[in-house]
C-alpha cells in the first residue's frame, strides 16, 4: 500500500490512514525521505490521527524518519497522536516519540510555517523547487 | 445475573508481518467484545503487536491465541504467544530496558510487561511462550 505524499509549496503533507504492515512502514519511511530530497521541502507534517496503535517498532520508524528529514534540512511535526496511543507509549516506558507534535494537521501546518519563517529561509518559499537565491 | 457467556477464543498463526496486523485486529475485536475500554484495548493491542513481531523477527513461526477468561466479577483477557524458534538465550537480558539483539529499541518485552497485569515468559530452544493477561473489575450493569 502506497501512502500519498501531498505537496503544498515547500511543505509536504502525509497522512497515514490505516494500520500498516512492517513492510508498508519501511516503504513509507523511504518514500518520505526521497520525496523531501526531491522537492527540497522545508517542512513536513505527518498526520497519524488514524493510527490507533503505535508499537515500539512504529515509534522507532517515526523517530528515525524525523531524524532523517531533519538531516536533510526539513522541519517535521507529527500531528494527531491519539490520547490512548500517547498513554500506551509513555506507559511502555520510553520517549518513543522524540518528535515535535501538534493536535491536528491545521496546528501542525501553522507550527511548520512559523518554524520555517524563524529559520529565515522563507524567501525560498516563493519558488517551486528550483529556488536559486537572487544573486543581487 | 444471567449466565455469562464467554467470547470464543481466537487463534492466529503468526508467520509473516501481515499476521501481526491480523493478530492486532483479533485482539482489538475480542477485548472490545469482552467490554474493555479504549485505553485498555490500545494497551492490549500494542502488547500483542510487540509479541507477535518478536515471533516474526526472531523465530519466524508461531501462534497467538486470545481467550476470554472473565467471570462475573472480573473481565479478563488472556493471550498466549508462542513460537518454535531458537529460544531466548538470556531472558533476564531480554527483559531489560534497552537490550536488543535485533536492532530494535529494546522496549518490546519490558514495555509489554508494564502494559499488562500478568506477564509470564518461558523459553527453550524450539519453544518460547509468553502469556499475558489483563484484568479489570466489571462495572455494575455492564453486560
Amino acid at each position: 500500500m502506497k501512502i500519498p505524499i501531498l505537496r503544498l509549496g515547500r511543505i509536504l503533507l502525509v497522512s497515514i490512514q490505516e494500520d500498516l504492515t512492517d513492510a508498508d512502514t519501511m516503504q513509507f519511511q523511504s518514500d518520505v525521505v526521497k520525496k523531501i530530497a526531491e522537492t527540497e521541502a522545508l517542512g513536513i507534517a505527518i498526520d497519524i490521527t488514524a493510527l490507533d496503535v503505535v508499537d515500539s517498532f512504529m515509534a522507532r520508524v517515526i523517530n528515525d524518519t524525523v531524524s532523517m528529514a531533519r538531516l536533510l534540512g526539513a522541519e517535521v511535526i507529527i500531528c494527531g497522536v491519539q490520547p490512548f496511543v500517547a498513554m500506551t507509549l509513555v506507559e511502555m516506558g520510553r520517549d518513543l516519540i522524540g518528535a515535535d507534535c501538534a493536535f491536528n494537521l491545521d496546528q501542525g501546518l501553522k507550527m511548520l510555517q512559523a518554524r520555517i519563517a524563524e529559520r529565515g529561509d522563507m524567501i525560498l518559499n516563493r519558488g517551486d523547487g528550483d529556488d536559486d537565491l537572487d544573486p543581487a | 445475573m444471567a449466565m455469562m457467556t464467554l467470547i470464543p477464543p481466537e487463534e492466529v498463526a503468526v508467520e509473516d508481518a501481515a499476521d501481526i496486523v491480523r493478530a492486532r485486529s483479533a485482539a482489538r475485536q475480542i477485548s472490545a467484545q469482552i467490554g474493555f475500554g479504549l485505553a485498555d484495548q490500545t494497551r492490549l493491542v500494542t502488547a500483542v503487536s510487540e509479541l507477535t513481531r518478536n515471533v516474526v523477527q526472531y523465530a519466524g513461526r508461531g501462534r497467538c491465541r486470545i481467550c476470554d477468561a472473565s467471570d462475573e466479577i472480573t473481565m479478563t483477557v488472556s493471550i498466549v504467544v508462542e513460537d518454535y524458534g531458537p529460544g531466548i538465550a538470556d531472558i533476564d537480558k531480554a527483559m531489560a530496558n534497552g537490550y536488543s539483539t535485533g536492532g530494535g529499541l529494546g522496549a518490546g518485552l519490558p514495555g509489554t510487561q508494564r502494559l499488562m497485569d500478568g506477564f509470564a515468559i518461558e523459553s527453550a530452544p524450539g519453544l518460547t511462550r509468553v502469556v499475558i493477561e489483563m484484568k479489570r473489575k466489571r462495572t455494575v450493569g455492564v453486560r
